[in-house]
């Protein structure tokens, strides 16, 4: 019986110890059909690389409350790229400032979702961003 | 395309994009069963079952690490969580509890969703876990879905079975009734620093000594039919142990008790009676599957829709149904 789920990893990548958010997605994905692979608070990039790797993800989605997003997404990014996922695509939730948002879609990132966004929303594009065949 | 020379060289993306084509069941998946199946059959399987929040995850991260630090042992994990029966999403969230093993190449984890099936494992698990074996992992831990009382499919998947339970869970009588601790080769306490673990050993222990007297009856007389699993337990007497797995407590004995199974598996040549028993069952779940499958295909969508009313109005038993169907269209 070929089956195929669209597979996404939320990630918690830093030190901010707030996952209300991320689980929140999290929800909201799994109720939109996806499966979702949650690995928890406090992840280096590293982790976050393996763990999308070995889950043979189709989408990752990273939740940074802290500030050290410009740091952190374009060093999962790298990894990621690096163990040879080019077609994994990458979203960011959070606060992230408006003027971070140019550096963060040109390191890589499919989509930047703020506080409001409707949950919705985020399944809807994630499920048109990834072909399913 | 999937490079079979990369995944045994242990390439983590090829290994990984092979497990999706299983689990999906796509052809390619399919064809990667039966050119691995040959190199298949060497891992030691070992499944952790019981209660959700036991913590098996936990368990699981611990025995890991000693399998790593203290046998160089390579090790995959597949952890099992239930889908979603309305939608077919998931929450796959065992990853969380085994983060201590990021970062070490010798352990693979991957994460399944149960996808409907009902038995505590997914119907791609014994295929994802043959992957696994292929691919040259020493200890392949399958975590099971939450088990309530039936979820006995991973005692036929399995060489060595591992039921956790936790203090307060139930009393004597939940220990009596068939099913899940039938299947145990070891039973683990887990958070045995609760109050009520004296309580929760005693009851595993007074069922395992019943389950030994009835044996004995068995063996005295009568040409009673030993299943597998009975002849075994008059030699293998499932070890009751206490861990408390977020203090890594006990952990080195469950993995001395795993490792002990194993030799007495070897030894007394059940190794093999299990194999076979489960690859019998393989082919014969495969064997439905595809039996299904090819008269599906010769009976016109309109035929079998016709006859559906007929069952929806009442007119015909789900039964004769079939049997009339059957009687039509033949294989």
């Amino acid at each position: 019986m070929a089956e195929k789920k669209v597979r996404v990893l939320i990630a918690k990548p830093g030190l901010d110890g707030h996952d209300r958010g991320a689980k929140v997605v999290a929800r909201a994905l799994r109720d939109a059909g996806m499966e979702v692979i949650y690995t928890g608070l406090r992840q280096s990039p590293e982790m976050i690389a393996e763990a999308a790797l070995q889950e043979d993800v189709d989408v990752i989605g990273l939740s940074i409350l802290s500030g050290a997003h410009l740091v952190l997404v374009p060093k999962v990014i790298e990894l990621v790229r690096a163990n040879g996922q080019n077609d994994v695509q990458v979203f960011v939730g959070g606060i992230i400032p408006d003027e971070d948002v140019e550096a963060l879609l040109k390191a890589g990132v499919s989509a930047v979702y703020g506080p409001g966004t409707s949950t919705s929303t985020i399944a809807q594009d994630i499920l048109a961003k990834v072909s399913v065949d | 395309m999937i490079d079979y020379d990369l995944v045994a060289q242990g390439n983590q993306l090829a290994l990984s994009r092979l497990l999706t084509e299983v689990e999906n069941g796509t052809q390619s998946g399919r064809k990667a069963l039966d050119d691995f199946f040959i190199k298949s059959g060497r891992a030691h399987l070992v499944g952790i079952t019981g209660a959700p929040g036991t913590g098996k995850s936990s368990l699981v991260s611990c025995l890991t690490r000693v399998f790593r630090q203290q046998y160089s042992m390579s090790v995959a994990i597949v952890a099992i969580d239930p889908s979603s029966p309305f939608t077919g999403g998931a929450i796959l969230g065992d990853r969380v509890r085994m983060r201590d093993l990021a970062g070490d190449p010798g352990i693979f984890i991957r994460s399944m969703a149960s996808r409907g099936a009902l038995g505590g494992l997914a119907n791609a698990t014994a295929g994802v876990v043959q992957i696994l074996d292929a691919a040259g992992f020493d200890v392949i831990m399958i975590e099971t879905v939450g088990a309530g009382q039936n979820e006995v499919d991973i005692a036929r998947l399995a060489h060595t079975t591992i039921v956790v339970d936790s203090p307060g869970m139930g009393d004597d009588i939940q220990a009596i009734k068939a099913g899940i601790l039938e299947i145990a080769d070891i039973l683990v306490i887990n958070k045995a620093d609760r109050p009520g673990v004296e309580n929760t050993e005693r009851a595993l222990r007074a069922n395992l000594d019943l389950g030994h007297t009835v044996m004995m009856n068995h063996n005295a007389g009568h040409a009673t039919v030993i299943s597998e699993i009975e002849s075994q337990r008059k030699d293998w007497i499932p070890p009751v142990l206490r861990t408390i797995a977020t203090q890594n407590s006990g952990i080195t004995e469950v993995v001395s008790s795993i490792l002990d199974h194993r030799r007495f598996l070897e030894e007394s040549g059940l190794w093999a009676v299990r194999d076979q028993e489960r690859l019998r069952t393989e082919v014969e779940h495969q064997l439905r599957e595809e039996l299904v499958e090819r008269w599906r295909k010769t009976v016109p969508a309109e035929k079998y829709e016709e006859v559906l009313k007929k069952v929806y109005a009442r007119k015909l038993s789900p039964g004769t149904a079939i049997l009339t169907l059957m009687g039509d269209y033949s294989l």
